[in-house]
C-alpha cells in the first residue's frame, strides 16, 4: 500500500501491466520521452523501450486507426489522446471500426485496445481542453466507457480495461488528477467493468455520479447530513455497460434520485439513467432529477 | 527496379502491353503453373463478378461494386505470402480470391450477411472497409505490430483514387514512413470516384509521387498489366520484409462498370472513354501472352470456363444457405466478447416479439 494520486496510480497500473504482458504497448502524442503532458506515462519508455512506448505523429485518427490494426494483430495498445476535445478526428475509426470489428467479422478479428483520454473541466485551460462528451461514446454499440473517480479505482479499472477483450474508452478526470491521494494497493488488482459501487449508504436520496463529480456528491452529502438528510452515493464507474440494477435497487429504496454529471444536459448519460429508472421503478419513485 | 521508376520523372511500369507483347528485360520469372493460376483467377473474378450483377438484378443480392476491368489486381495477391495481411476496400474481389478467400464470402457480404466477413482462420484478409481510405491505417497498424513482434509479416492495404483524398490515407502514409512499417499501400486509380474524375481528387500529376513526400518510394504501374503489378508488388513486399519500409503502388486502371449497381456512369463519362479502356483489357492481353507461350488454347479456355461456372454455382448455393440460416441473435451476439446485460435485455425483448409473431 502507498499513498498515490490518480496520475501515479494509472502510471503504476501501466508499469505493472507492461511488465506482466509483453503484448501491451503504449502510444500517443508526447507519451514516450516526455511521459505525456500530464506525466501519466512517465518512465514507461525508459523502462520498456521505444518499440513498446511510441511517440507518434500528431494525428488522432492515425493513433486510433493504427491501434486497431495492432489490436487485431494481437497486441494490446493503450493509446492516449492528449485532451478530450481532440478525439473527434478519430471518431470514424472509433465508431466505424474499433466498435464494430468483432461484429463485422463475426468474431474473427477483435479490437482489444484502450483509449485513455483526460476529460472534464476545472484545469483553467482554453477551449477544447475541458469537455465531457462521454455520452457520445456510450451511445456507440461495441465500445465500453469507463470513468474512475479516485486513485485506487483508477488502477483497478485500468487494469480491467487493458485485459478486456473489447475496445474501452477510459476517461480520466483530469481536474482531480492530483487532487486526491489515497491508499492504493501495490499489487495488481482488477475492478470488474460494468459494476457500479455504492460509496456510501443512505436512505433518503440516491446520488448517482461518475468521475470528478463523485467528489462534489460527497461534499453535498456532508452538507445534507447537517440537515438530517441521508444520501446514498453510487459511483457508476462504467457508464457503458451500465449497471442499472444497482442504481434501480437504490432508488427503489430511497425513492429519490439526483444524477450528477458535468456534461451538456440534453441527450446526456444522465437522461439515459433517468429513463432506465423510470422504466423499472416508476411506482417507487418520488423524484428523479438529472443535473449537469 | 522500383527505384528506376521515379514517378516524378514521369516513369511508368508496363511489362505486357495491350497487344500482349512482353518486355523481355522486365518479365517476371513465373512458372507455367503460376501463370495459369494468375490467368484462371482473373477469369474466375470476371465470371463471379458478372454473375453477381445478374444476382443483384434479379433481387438475390444487394447493391454491390463491380470489379470489371480491374482483374489484373489478382497479381497483388499472388505476390504476397500466406502469412501476410490484406486490407481491402470494396473492389478487390480478385486479390481476395488470389489470397484463397472462399468465393461464397463475397456473395454473402453483398447479400447483406456479415458471415461474408468471417475470413477462415489462417487467411488474414480483413473485412471489406466501406468508409473510404480508413482501412489504410489498419494495415499500417498491423505492419507496426509485426515489427514490434519481430515477425516477417507484410501488410497490404488497398484503396482507390478517391480514397487518397481522405485524411486517413495521409495519416497512414505518415505513420508508415515514420515507423518504417512493412506495408504496401496499393492504390487502384480507376479514374473515377463515382462521378468525380481523378483530377478533382488531387492536383498531383500522379498519385505515386505522394510517397516521396512521406519519405518512401512510390511507383506508377499499368494496372491492367498483371505482370507489371506482380513485379512491382513482389519487390515492394520483399523490401518490406527485409526491413526497408513501405511502398506506395499506384495502379493505373479503369472501372469499366458503374461505381455500384446503384450508379449510372452514362451521366458523367463518354462511351469513347470506356471503349479506349476496353481495348486495354487485362484478361485479353494476358490470354495472348499465354497463347504465345503455348499455354493457352481453346480447349483450355472451355474447360476453365466450365470449371469456374461450376465453382460459382456452388458458392452461390452455399452463400444462400448460410444467409438463410442467419439468426437475429447474431446482431447481438458479436457486439462484445460477452453480451452485456443491456443487450441481453434487448435480445430477449426481440425474441419474445418474434415468437409472438409466429404464434
Amino acid at each position: 500500500m502507498s499513498q498515490l494520486n490518480i496520475v501515479e496510480a494509472i502510471n503504476l497500473a501501466l508499469h505493472q501491466e507492461m511488465a506482466k504482458d509483453k503484448s501491451v504497448v503504449v502510444l500517443g502524442e508526447d507519451v514516450g520521452h516526455e511521459g505525456g503532458v500530464f506525466r501519466v506515462t512517465t518512465g514507461l519508455q525508459k523502462k520498456f523501450g521505444t518499440a513498446r512506448v511510441m511517440d507518434t505523429p500528431l494525428a488522432e485518427s492515425g493513433i486510433v486507426g493504427t491501434s486497431i490494426g495492432m489490436a487485431a494483430y494481437g497486441l494490446k495498445p493503450v493509446a492516449e489522446i492528449q485532451f478530450d476535445g481532440f478525439v473527434y478526428p478519430a471518431f470514424n475509426q472509433l465508431i466505424s471500426h474499433a466498435a464494430r470489428l468483432r461484429n463485422r467479422s463475426r468474431g474473427r478479428f477483435t479490437c482489444p485496445m484502450v483509449l485513455r483520454v483526460p476529460y472534464g473541466g476545472g484545469i483553467r485551460a482554453l477551449e477544447h481542453h475541458s469537455e465531457s462528451m462521454e455520452a457520445l461514446y456510450a451511445h456507440i454499440p461495441g465500445l465500453k466507457v469507463v470513468i474512475p473517480s479516485s486513485p485506487a479505482e483508477a488502477k483497478g479499472l485500468l487494469i480491467a480495461a487493458i485485459r478486456d477483450p473489447d475496445p474501452v474508452i477510459f476517461f480520466e478526470p483530469k481536474r482531480i488528477y492530483r487532487a486526491i491521494k489515497e491508499e492504493v494497493p501495490t499489487k495488481e488488482y482488477v475492478i470488474p467493468l460494468g459494476k457500479a459501487k455504492i460509496l456510501q449508504e443512505g436512505k433518503d436520496i440516491t446520488l448517482v455520479a461518475w468521475g470528478s463529480m463523485i467528489r462534489e456528491c460527497q461534499r453535498a452529502a456532508e452538507k445534507m447530513k447537517e440537515r438530517s438528510i441521508s444520501c446514498e452515493i453510487i459511483d457508476v464507474r462504467t457508464i457503458c455497460p451500465l449497471d442499472s440494477e444497482t442504481i434501480i435497487e437504490s432508488v427503489k429504496k430511497t425513492g429519490r434520485c439526483i444524477i450528477v454529471h458535468e456534461a451538456p444536459r440534453s441527450g446526456g448519460w444522465g437522461a439515459e439513467i433517468a429513463t432506465r429508472i423510470q422504466e423499472k421503478a416508476i411506482l417507487q419513485i418520488l423524484l428523479v432529477f438529472a443535473k449537469p | 527496379m522500383i527505384e528506376h521508376f521515379n514517378p516524378l520523372e514521369g516513369k511508368f511500369l508496363q511489362i505486357l502491353d495491350k497487344e500482349g507483347n512482353v518486355d523481355k528485360l522486365l518479365e517476371p520469372k513465373l512458372s507455367v503453373t503460376e501463370l495459369k493460376k494468375m490467368y484462371e483467377c482473373m477469369v474466375l473474378t470476371r465470371m463471379a463478378d458478372t454473375k453477381a450483377l445478374a444476382l443483384q438484378r434479379s433481387g438475390r443480392m444487394g447493391t454491390f461494386a463491380q470489379v470489371l476491368g480491374q482483374e489484373a489486381q489478382v497479381a497483388v495477391g499472388f505476390a504476397m505470402q500466406k502469412q501476410d495481411w490484406f486490407f481491402p476496400s470494396f473492389r478487390e474481389l480478385g486479390i481476395l480470391l488470389a489470397r484463397d478467400a472462399p468465393l461464397e464470402l463475397f456473395y454473402l457480404t453483398f447479400m447483406g450477411c456479415e458471415e461474408g466477413n468471417r475470413s477462415p482462420k489462417g487467411i488474414n484478409n480483413f473485412p471489406l472497409s466501406v468508409p473510404v481510405g480508413s482501412q489504410t491505417l489498419h494495415g499500417v497498424g498491423v505492419a507496426m505490430a509485426a515489427n514490434i513482434k519481430g515477425h516477417k509479416v507484410v501488410a497490404v492495404a488497398a484503396l482507390g483514387d478517391g480514397g487518397t483524398s481522405e485524411g486517413d490515407f495521409h495519416e497512414a502514409m505518415n505513420f508508415a514512413g515514420v515507423f518504417k512499417a512493412p506495408c504496401i499501400l496499393f492504390c487502384q486509380n480507376n479514374q473515377w470516384a463515382i462521378s468525380t474524375p481523378r483530377h478533382i481528387q488531387t492536383a498531383s500529376k500522379t498519385i505515386a509521387q505522394k510517397a516521396i513526400a512521406y519519405g518512401f518510394p512510390g511507383i506508377q504501374v499499368d494496372g491492367n498489366d498483371a505482370l507489371a503489378l506482380y513485379a512491382a508488388t513482389k519487390e515492394a513486399v520483399e523490401n518490406a520484409r527485409k526491413g526497408k519500409g513501405p511502398t506506395l503502388i499506384e495502379s493505373l486502371t479503369y472501372r469499366i462498370g458503374p461505381h455500384t449497381t446503384a450508379d449510372d456512369p452514362t451521366l458523367y463519362r463518354s462511351d469513347k472513354e470506356v471503349k479506349y479502356w476496353q481495348e486495354r483489357d487485362p484478361i485479353k492481353r494476358f490470354k495472348i501472352y499465354l497463347q504465345k507461350k503455348g499455354i493457352w488454347n481453346k480447349k483450355y479456355e472451355e474447360d476453365l470456363v466450365k470449371r469456374c461456372a461450376k465453382q460459382i454455382e456452388a458458392a452461390i448455393a452455399k452463400a444462400e444457405k448460410v444467409a438463410a440460416a442467419t439468426k437475429p441473435e447474431d446482431m447481438f451476439k458479436y457486439m462484445y466478447a460477452e453480451m452485456t446485460s443491456e443487450l441481453k435485455e434487448q435480445f430477449e425483448y426481440l425474441q419474445k416479439n418474434l415468437e409472438a409473431k409466429e404464434e
